[in-house]
């Protein structure tokens, strides 16, 4: 295989659930893991008669999902039936968009290493999910079960599907594209996006072309990638599969394939013969979206900063790489929470203490630093010492642990537990004269040029003021006193 | 006078006056819809009907319908009680929700008795397609009442109720009124409610009022209209529905409708609404030719739109959740395969055929496509004849009752029977079909049409015809 050859062409379409209360065209409320079958009514259970009423809720989150994608949001848009048989889809027809969908065409912008890219948005549209159904014995599976029912809980449920240009070119590529288009719609509350429950879903199309070709090569299409890492080696697989298949003198055909996480395996679904023929048409039973322009406008103008424009002010303006940002920026309160002690300590310093020590002293006893007794102005005070040298590393540290078990002051607790820095430079150059005295063979080898010596004596300095020193004044200490010694 | 002879004002104003029960009125409908000699209904419900009647007999103040007895369309969702679409695929089915007109009607005073046999899943013409057995006509047993509304139409003719509903998606209340001698009326689109109203074509479909007068028609409509939360497609109504009392017409324009007042319309037909119109004249108004110049298309327009949406309406009857669900089924395709072949009649499988070739890929817009563009056009039509006149008129139906058989094995012949009707359907406007004289013995109905919204002058422009038509006939045994 030579994959320099090739250039893989990949599109993502993303199924989320949003954050409503109710359903997409009834009053029944969403609900994750109740008793199947609880959350239905005539509309969801296709009982005759029974009329579809498109939820105000969903279409606002819709048009500010639409912004956040860079889409432009029709003035009218119309859902359209698309009609296929299978008993978790009552009507036998899934309300959905067809050609007037209720986000035009727009562009992603989002972070990567490299700097801001942009991923083409074809379009975004609302529709409702399927039911849940259940294979009873057998493996589970539809082929060999015994029997199946169906829980129509989840039938109805408000989903945006997002289509992508295919612009993407490889596995990697996308999983950072679906991590921050999951960022974006999480942090404005338009989904929950847990791809474990099924709230966010990937499918990715893929084709391959000779590198510097134009034209597309046959796509296959690939479900059921429930994580981004499963996303990033599904596509990668699906490439591979791919390029062997062509090397080999094949073509590959189109079709819908499943990616099984846990063996690697893709498999197929349907081929393009047994593709439905969905028989779109304009849903009669409801009226067009004509959304009023003050409303959309008052909607996209009251949007908090974007998770992209966020990560690229903290790295302009607050000098953080991109690794930082990427860390911070995920759960959204932790970023605020970053933002509250930058706007209190110098914010480097502030990303370093709250991706390092704040987060990991926290996980080890299963807290959240916005829900800790650490408040954003504790840790900026914690900081403002270390910075004035008033204690050392290692005792801000202390500090910290003791301020998330038992809360308090910093400054009051360096002064309660004796933490705060020896200043006296006297005392220090006693302590570091009487060092370099109690071990001459070590102090011979820092004369003789063997400078890593020196973190030796920094070591017994630190164990001897429990901390309290300052290991970098030691240091210099050290040098010079070796020197007159 | 007999109670069953009652219209419903009159009857509301006799119980009001304390002279007669909703109980005795209920009574004595009941007897009658139990005989049932026209094969009008598919249910009725003696028990429930007299229990509410009791019940509003005891109110210190009675609703506005006062309890006066009401037979509901198959094709309406009533809660409990037995409701089939005509079909056998919803044999034995019992919803679990009232629709929202029925509810409406019931809050306000009216006494469902029944539900009312009618072509399956209103498609048809002459109520045979029921897959229970044809109603028949009460002016000759031998003839159809007309359909799809067949059952609706016959119980109102054969004074088993003062009034029912029906549903009309391309004549199915005006043409069983015609044939059966009474007054149908269809509201403009989004008028009434369609929650509950089992869909054949929804952006067809309305539900009206079957009555014996005009007045009656209005009473039963002025308590139905309005919008529904349940139906994104139901309006604000514009005004309230008025009992219409005018006597005169000074003023008012009357397009005749060329193209549906010669060829194809029966000469016993073209007459009586030749003569009926010639009252406009008499009444002050004027008498204006109109061209509806598309309106030829109507038929083949409407027969792409309606298969295409039932393709996809009738499509939730899979035997899953309920309704009929086939024995045998080996597999997923064998049962929806069978539930659906066993479930669905000859008629009903013709049309969600022609609608699902309609629909599909290649064919969309040569098919559906053309279609919405020429209903576009039929619109168009109507808004430039109503430049020039307040509303229009035609026959309702080309024949009157044809007998028995005549046309079920030629469904071309059978669609014919909406050919005046459609294109009104097409354009979403309200219209009411009247009797306006007999031919050969049978009733013959005229259709007027308004602009959307305009009920009132569609009322009031019906009752003062109907008043100068003054049809009193009735069917044999029926005597006054």
């Amino acid at each position: 295989m030579s994959p320099s050859k090739w250039e893989a062409v990949i599109g993502i379409e993303i199924h989320a659930q949003l954050l409503t209360r109710t359903k997409m065209f009834c009053g029944c409320a969403l609900s994750f893991g109740d008793p199947p079958n609880t959350h239905t009514c005539p509309v969801c259970l296709a009982h005759p008669g029974a009329l579809p009423v498109a939820n105000r809720e969903a279409i606002r989150l819709a048009i500010i999902a639409g912004h956040a994608l860079g889409c432009e949001i029709a003035e009218r848009s119309v859902f359209a039936r698309k009609n296929y048989f299978y008993p978790d889809l009552p009507k036998a027809y899934q309300i959905s968009q067809y050609d007037e969908p209720i986000c035009g065409p727009g562009r992603f912008r989002y972070l990567t290493e490299h700097g801001e890219k942009a991923l083409g948005i074809t379009r975004a549209h609302l529709e409702e999910d399927a039911a849940k159904l259940i294979h009873l014995g057998g493996e589970g599976r539809r082929a060999d079960a015994e029997g199946s029912v169906v829980d129509f809980n989840r039938g109805g449920t408000p989903l945006l599907e997002i289509v992508t240009e295919p612009e993407l070119h490889d596995g990697a590529d996308a999983a950072v594209f679906l991590k921050q288009l999951r960022q974006t719609l999480v942090h404005l509350r338009i989904t929950d996006g847990s791809m474990e429950q099924g709230s966010m879903r990937a499918d990715a199309n893929i084709s391959i072309r000779l590198a510097g070709a134009s034209a597309l090569g046959t796509k296959t299409e690939l479900k059921n990638m429930n994580s981004f890492t499963f996303l990033e080696r599904g596509i990668t697989a699906e490439i591979e599969r791919q390029i062997a298949v062509v090397e080999s003198g094949g073509v590959v055909t189109q079709e819908t394939l499943h990616y099984e996480p846990t063996t690697g395996q893709i498999t197929s679904l349907r081929s393009k013969e047994e593709a439905h023929d969905y028989r779109y048409f304009p849903e009669p039973d409801l009226v067009p979206v004509v959304p009023d322009r003050a409303w959309v406008d008052e909607l996209c103008g009251g949007l908090p900063e974007l998770p992209v424009d966020r990560r690229a002010r903290w790295i302009h303006d607050f000098g953080l790489t991109f690794e930082d940002a990427e860390v911070l920026s995920e759960p959204a309160q932790l970023g605020d929470y970053f933002e509250q002690v930058a706007a209190l300590a110098p914010p480097k310093s502030a990303a370093n203490w709250v991706r390092g020590d704040v987060r990991a002293l926290l996980r080890e006893r299963g807290q959240e630093p916005w829900d800790s007794e650490v408040t954003p102005s504790a840790l900026a005070e914690i900081i403002g010492l270390v910075d004035a040298r008033e204690v050392s590393l290692p005792s801000a540290k202390a500090v910290l642990a003791r301020v998330i078990d038992h809360g308090g002051e910093p400054r009051a607790i360096v002064t309660e537990l004796g933490l705060g820095a020896i200043q006296d430079e006297a005392a220090l150059i006693a302590l570091v004269d009487g060092l370099i005295a109690e071990n001459p063979v070590q102090a011979q080898q820092l004369r003789d040029g063997k400078d890593k010596l020196v973190g030796f004596f920094v070591g017994q300095a630190m164990k001897a003021t429990q901390g309290r020193a300052d290991p970098a004044r030691i240091g210099d200490l050290v040098r010079e006193r070796v020197a007159v010694g | 006078m007999a109670l069953t002879d009652l219209t419903a004002e009159q009857a509301i104003a006799a119980i009001g006056a304390g002279q007669i029960s909703a109980t005795d009125l209920v009574t004595a409908h009941l007897a009658r819809a139990e005989r049932d000699d026209w094969h009008s209904f598919l249910a009725i419900d003696s028990e429930g009907a007299l229990a509410r009647a009791r019940e509003i007999d005891a109110m210190p103040e009675r609703p506005p319908l006062a309890g006066v007895p009401i037979a509901i369309k198959d094709a309406l969702s009533t809660r409990d009680l037995p409701t089939t679409a005509g079909s056998k695929i919803l044999e034995g089915f019992r919803p679990i929700y009232t629709a929202t007109c029925v509810a409406r009607l019931e809050q306000a005073g009216a006494v469902v008795i029944g539900k009312t046999n009618m072509d399956e899943f209103a498609m048809g013409s002459s109520c045979e397609n029921s897959a229970f057995g044809p109603s028949l006509n009460p002016w000759d047993a031998t003839r159809v009442p007309g359909g799809s509304s067949g059952g609706s139409a016959s119980a109102v003719a054969a004074r088993q109720v003062p009034w029912s509903l029906g549903s009309d998606t391309g004549g199915s209340i005006r043409q069983p009124a015609a044939l059966c001698g009474i007054v149908g009326l269809k509201p403009t689109y989004g008028a009434v409610s369609r929650y509950g109203l089992i869909a054949f074509a929804s952006s067809l479909d309305q539900v009206g009022p079957f009555a014996r007068t005009v007045r009656d028609a209005a009473l039963l409509l002025q308590r139905m209209v309005g919008r529904d939360p349940m139906d994104a497609t139901s309006l604000d109504w514009p005004e309230p529905i008025a009992l219409p009392n005018a006597e005169r017409l000074d003023g008012v324009r009357v397009g005749v409708i060329e193209e549906l007042m010669g060829e194809g319309i029966e000469p016993g037909v073209r007459a009586a609404c030749q003569a009926a119109l010639e009252h406009v004249r008499a009444l002050g108004g004027t008498l204006v030719p109109i061209e509806l110049p598309h309106a030829h298309y109507g038929l083949a327009t409407y027969y792409l739109i309606a298969p295409a949406e039932c393709s996809a309406n009738l499509a939730r009857f899979d035997g899953i959740r309920y309704g009929h669900r086939s024995a045998d089924a080996e597999n997923l395709l064998e049962h929806y395969e069978r539930t659906r072949g066993e479930g669905f009649g000859a008629e009903v499988k013709r049309r969600i055929m022609l609608g699902t070739f309609a629909l599909s890929a290649g064919y969309y817009d040569a098919y559906y496509g053309q279609a919405q563009r020429v209903r576009t056009l039929i619109i168009e039509d109507f808004a430039e004849a109503f430049r020039q006149v307040d509303v229009v008129a035609s026959p309702t139906s080309p024949s009157v009752a044809f007998p028995l058989g005549e046309r079920t094995d030629d469904p071309l012949s059978m669609y014919l029977s909406d050919v005046c009707t459609i294109p009104v359907s097409l354009a979403g406007l309200p219209s009411i079909s009247i009797p306006c004289g007999l031919s050969d013995g049978l009733p013959v109905g005229l259709q007027l049409a308004a602009p959307a919204f305009g009920e009132n002058r569609l009322l009031s422009v019906a009752h003062a015809l109907e008043a100068a038509i003054g049809f009193r006939d009735r069917p044999a045994g029926f005597g006054e």
